[in-house]
């Protein structure tokens, strides 16, 4: 048996494609999601929305036979009326004042769901005047300046300044599992809610909130997850508080599951932005001076706004080095459904504009943007603009010329020669990993590794979404203490059973919480040393190790001044795109993508290329189809024949490459990836479309903007 | 809001005479075809109608055949059946390229050419190829049956000239003369609603119908008028704009439907124009 | 109501206008699968009805009297296909899966009978209707391509410079 556990030739398993823990059970249909579930006696519920902007209610008519109804309003909450996260200032539920359209006013329940679809409300309002455009907006939730050097000082050196505006749309993530959850409650006034989710214990803290209970009166278990991107981050807690109120309310437990239009309309998307770009440049290149003006549109609350503006504005000035860096950034309120996390957070947009800037800076000056890039890109011992000495895995240029080689970028160049209609395009950029700033210490997230006779048992907060958060983190434990793949499970994310890990964002899990099970693990080989598990129970009876995140010793952050150590680390991330656009349709055809990262560490390396294969199909979205269409404030296309995302045929042939610069702090080296490859591929396109004639500063570059680009600004 | 199912009334027909019996007798039924449309329609609470009758099995709306001077397709006759026939291969080619960009293959397992007629939407996709050869549309009842013009079946946005108790049965299809070209501009390369179609015939005489750029389909005869009598394409495509006046939706733009049908039109005319060398 | 349900007959009582769909789901408790989007977009709800892939969400049960329907659950014994998504990662959070595989499922018969692996147009073509939001498809190709005996390519990894 020692053997068999010490085996390490045999029991490699980081670096390796293993299977994935729950990969038969979803190939046979077997994974049990949200709506998969069902409860002896369970009821249905729904949500009665607001149709109207800002307004206040002035009646409530129920116009249907309420018997047998559960009808639940503001009323009905033992607790505070609040959805419990940055600010308090979202209700649960509407009293009087609508602040966004499709604002969840009333609940209803039912055993039957088509008597639940017949009823009628009628929701009397009287309009008041929205504010719907974030530059009108009076009233600010975030507003961070970061400051380095002396701006005016960098432009009286300057031989050129270059301003720009770039603009990013809304973006709704499609996870292909809408939103729901299952609350449950038992004889003694406790409460479990099952559902799909990123972060348990966010939905957990709003419960006990919203329902004025302690921690032990609320249990919340994750179902498996059909995608989450940052949209099941925040917006499950909404759902679990109001499932809460509705099974108290009935005794009984009480399913609610949206549908397509209902996700698409009422829960968060990516915040859109309009980030302004002032650089003074030498006639070299050498960046001398940055001002940039980030402005985010928040929507009706605060949600996760301070925080998303936090990363869009450390990550603003792109990978490049510069001595005189000023960047204002402020996320405002306006009467549109709350925007929250979105896979990137923040860095999406302000990289979108960084990147398609340094181009039109390249452009001014005669340069080529492979000679600006390379000229700029931050080195190993380079300071950020918060003043961060960036450590030794710093691989900007690696990644770089990884991704000119990969593409075979000159030749192509050199093919397409004034061909027009053909571009490439490329992005350079970072992202940091985990949370930013102080966000991991004030976490102190925690993981749990329990001994158990066959090998060991996970007990974790992180939530598999699809990443691969089970398999990878099984991964780290096996290898740690030399055993199997096979012999570590991994506990199901529930309340009752796990500590808090932090949520599951931000690049966060393979990173920080695959280090703490790899420091459990690493205390679990020392204690048992040369035993079997089983002996070593036999022995000493239950072994069960938790550790605390450790901050890394050097790392500093003022959050006052936003001076410091932005994150631990980063990865850094380059796309090549080779695109054409159709003279007669103004549609793209985007060639090839290729897709360079360096994120530390490949625990999986199928996964990982995953992450940034389906990242990448994610932000080509972004850039060319995805348009939220507003009217009056509402979501008007909330369906997926008008919301159009990626199908096979738009996808284009993604040749992912993953470099390896380990960090010292993460388990086996890694840092994050998850996020990144929402990063570049948007600006890589429109540089690309830049280079074959067009240019657009605004996405969605959608054919009807290129159309406008060639038609009319000419 | 999402319509509830469990009420809604579905009578079956086995025959063709027991469909047109029961339209006769209850002719606000909505005929149920492939029902691509109906679900999607009762999923958005579009569709008010409560009581339906399920044609999906009746055989003899379906196939397609020939004879000297016609094809004949059968209504309930699928995209995927057309995608597949040597028929349309070889005499209607441009219905095959057509139905191939219709939704996924889900869909073109399901969806059928007599629902996309009578479903009458401005974005059906082969409403301009039915347009443009001059289909006629067979229609019946219990008191017989006659043929539509497919050019005057609309009578207006989603408004068809049948009949109570009248349902297509076929589509007669005189073998389209002359070189056939068919583009859809959708929202994307595939599962795409179209923002622009257009399908154009070059004979002896030139004929052209645009999708998606107005209450329905549309015959743009004074382009055509242009074309067949010598003029230039620039001519062609100033004629356009008086016969199209395309609007803003959630999809596209006026502007750029317009530019872009008149960009179609000239690729039309480049790609149909017999080499000169 | 009759039909053939994964090899078996077998008799529902649903309203003949209830979706298929739900009918599986909720009627016949198989809960493979899935419902995306209720309008015939993402494919998530595909199922083979006499063999050949259509949305469940847009075909009333009515409409399968005497049908046969197959669908995830009818896959057994672990098809080649399915341990190729497993093996190659086509599924990541696993809900559009099962439609997927029960759309490549046809093509990979034909493919294997016929000895050919298909090519990506080909697959790409097939999968038009089926959206996908975590994998870029990269892997779901690749998974449908192995399962016809290619050789499973993957993304390539270099190590550092710096650390």
């Amino acid at each position: 048996m020692v053997e068999n556990f010490r085996n390490q030739d045999r029991y490699e398993s980081v670096g390796r494609n293993v299977d994935r823990k729950e990969g038969m059970s979803k190939v046979t249909g077997q994974a049990k999601y949200v709506d998969d579930l069902n409860f002896e006696g369970m009821i249905y519920g729904r949500t009665i929305r607001s149709e109207i902007p800002r307004g206040k209610i002035k009646a409530i008519h129920l116009e249907f036979d309420t018997e047998g109804f559960t009808i639940v309003d503001y009323r009905d909450i033992p607790g505070k009326n609040l959805i419990a996260l940055i600010q308090d200032d979202q209700p649960c539920l509407v009293e009087s004042e609508i602040n966004h359209a499709d604002e969840p006013i009333l609940l209803l329940a039912h055993p039957e769901k088509e008597k639940l679809l017949e009823a009628k409300v009628r929701i009397e309002t009287i309009s008041e005047i929205p504010v719907l455009d974030p530059l009108q907006s009076g009233k600010i939730f975030k507003e961070i300046l970061i400051s380095k050097g002396d701006i005016e000082a960098g432009f009286g050196l300057a031989d050129r300044i270059v301003e720009g505006e770039y603009r990013t749309g809304h973006q709704e993530h499609v996870y292909i599992e809408p939103n729901g959850m299952i609350a449950v409650p038992t004889p003694d006034g406790a409460i479990t809610v099952y559902g799909s989710l990123q972060c348990p214990y966010y939905v957990h803290g709003a419960l006990m909130v919203l329902l004025g209970v302690p921690e032990t009166k609320v249990r919340v278990v994750q179902t498996e997850t059909g995608g989450g991107f940052g949209g099941k981050e925040d917006y499950p807690s909404i759902i679990a508080c109001h499932a809460a109120l509705l099974a108290l309310k009935s005794g009984r437990p009480t399913k609610i599951v949206y549908d397509r239009v209902e996700d698409m309309q009422a829960t968060t998307r990516r915040h859109p932005a309009i980030v302004r770009h002032r650089t003074g440049v030498a006639a070299d290149g050498t960046l001398l001076s940055m001002d940039v003006e980030v402005i985010m549109d928040g929507g009706a609350y605060c949600t996760l706004s301070p925080v998303v503006l936090s990363r869009g504005v450390i990550h603003a000035t792109g990978p490049y080095r510069c001595d005189n860096v000023r960047i204002r950034g402020r996320v405002v309120h306006t009467n549109t459904p709350p925007n929250g996390a979105f896979r990137g957070f923040g860095a999406p947009q302000t990289l979108f504009a960084s990147e398609v800037h340094l181009d039109r800076i390249a452009h001014t000056l005669g340069l080529d943007p492979i000679e600006i890039r390379e000229k700029n890109a931050f080195r190993p011992g380079d300071v950020t603009a918060t003043g961060q000495v960036l450590p030794e895995d710093t691989s900007a240029l690696q990644v770089l010329r990884e991704a000119l080689k990969k593409s075979d970028y000159y030749n192509i160049r050199k093919k397409i020669g004034t061909q027009a209609k053909r571009g490439v395009g490329v992005a350079l950029y970072w992202h940091g990993s985990g949370f930013t700033g102080a966000g991991e210490v004030k976490l102190a997230s925690k993981a749990t590794l329990e001994l158990l006779p066959s090998g060991a048992k996970v007990r974790v907060a992180s939530t598999e979404i699809g990443q691969g958060t089970r398999t990878m983190l099984a991964q780290i434990v096996a290898q740690t203490l030399g055993w199997s793949y096979d012999s570590i499970e991994v506990s199901p994310a529930d309340t009752a059973v796990v500590p808090d890990s932090g949520p599951t964002v931000a690049s966060r899990t393979c990173m920080i919480v695959g280090r703490l099970l790899q420091r459990c693990a690493e205390e679990m080989r020392f204690r048992i040393g040369n035993l079997t598990p089983k002996q070593y129970l036999e022995k000493h009876g239950p072994l069960e190790i938790t550790k605390v995140y450790e901050k890394p010793p050097a790392i500093q952050w003022d959050d006052e001044h936003y001076r410091g150590d932005a994150y631990g680390t980063y990865g850094w991330g380059c796309n090549v795109v080779d695109l054409e656009w159709d003279a007669v349709t103004y549609e793209v055809k985007v060639k090839k993508v290729i897709a360079v990262f360096d994120i530390g560490k490949a625990i999986h390396p199928i996964f990982a290329a995953g992450q940034i294969e389906g990242g990448t199909a994610q932000a080509i979205g972004y850039a060319l189809h995805e348009e939220v269409v507003m009217r009056n404030g509402r979501v008007a296309n909330p369906q997926l024949t008008n919301y159009i995302i990626p199908t096979t045929m738009d996808t284009p042939p993604i040749e992912a490459v993953i470099v390896e610069n380990s960090y010292r702090f993460g388990p086996f080296g890694a840092k994050g990836v998850g996020e990144m490859p929402m990063d570049g591929p948007a600006a890589a396109i429109v540089n690309a479309l830049f280079a074959a004639g067009v240019d657009v500063r605004e996405i969605p570059a959608t054919p009807e903007r290129i159309m406008e680009a060639v038609c009319y600004s000419r | 809001m999402k319509t509830a199912l469990g009420n809604l009334d579905f009578a079956d027909a086995t025959t063709l005479s027991e469909a047109l019996t029961l339209l006769a007798s209850e002719p606000d039924r909505v005929p149920l075809a492939g029902c691509t449309d109906v679900y999607v329609g009762l999923n958005f609470g579009h569709i008010e109608k409560k009581r339906f009758v399920n044609i999906w099995s009746l055989s003899e709306l379906r196939g397609i055949s020939e004879n000297a001077d016609f094809l004949r397709i059968g209504a309930l006759t699928t995209y995927t059946e057309m995608i597949e026939s040597p028929i349309i291969a070889k005499f209607l080619p441009m219905m095959r390229d057509c139905a191939r960009l219709i939704g996924g293959c889900q869909v073109q397992n399901r969806g059928t050419v007599g629902g996309n007629i009578a479903n009458g939407s401005p974005a059906g996709d082969t409403l301009p190829i039915l347009a443009v050869a001059e289909a006629m549309i067979i229609a019946q009842s219990l008191s017989g049956t006659r043929k539509i013009p497919f050019l005057s079946f609309y009578a207006g946005y989603r408004k068809t000239v049948l009949l109570p108790g009248e349902l297509i049965v076929a589509i007669e299809i005189p073998k389209p003369p002359g070189a056939q070209w068919f583009r859809k501009v959708g929202t994307r390369a595939a599962n795409a609603i179209s923002k622009v179609v257009i399908a154009g015939l070059r004979g002896e005489t030139v004929r052209l119908a645009f999708g998606s750029v107005g209450p329905t389909v549309i015959r743009a005869r004074r382009t055509e008028a242009v074309l067949s009598s010598g003029g230039t394409i620039a001519q062609a495509r100033d004629a356009l704009a008086h016969d199209i006046h395309p609007i803003d939706d959630l999809r596209s733009t006026s502007r750029y439907r317009m530019q872009v049908a008149e960009n179609l039109l000239s690729a039309f005319w480049d790609s149909t124009t017999p080499n000169q060398s | 109501m009759l039909f053939t349900l994964n090899g078996k007959i077998t008799e529902v009582s649903a309203p003949s206008m209830k979706r298929l769909l739900d009918v599986l789901r909720e009627d016949c408790g198989l809960t493979g699968t899935k419902e995306g989007c209720g309008e015939g977009e993402c494919g998530a709800c595909t199922v083979l009805v006499d063999g050949l892939p259509i949305n469940s969400c847009l075909v009333p049960f009515g409409q399968v009297q005497n049908a046969d329907v197959k669908t995830i659950e009818g896959l057994i014994g672990h098809t080649d296909l399915q341990k190729a998504f497993v093996s190659e990662c086509g599924a990541q959070c696993g809900i559009c899966t099962p439609g997927m595989i029960l759309m490549a499922a046809p093509l990979v018969e034909r493919a294997q009978a016929e000895g050919r692996i298909p090519a990506l147009a080909e697959v790409q073509e097939t999968l038009a209707g089926n959206l996908c939001r975590c994998t870029g498809y990269v892997a779901i190709y690749r998974a449908i391509q192995t399962a016809c005996g290619a050789k499973s390519e993957q993304a390539s990894v270099i190590s550092g410079e710096n650390g």
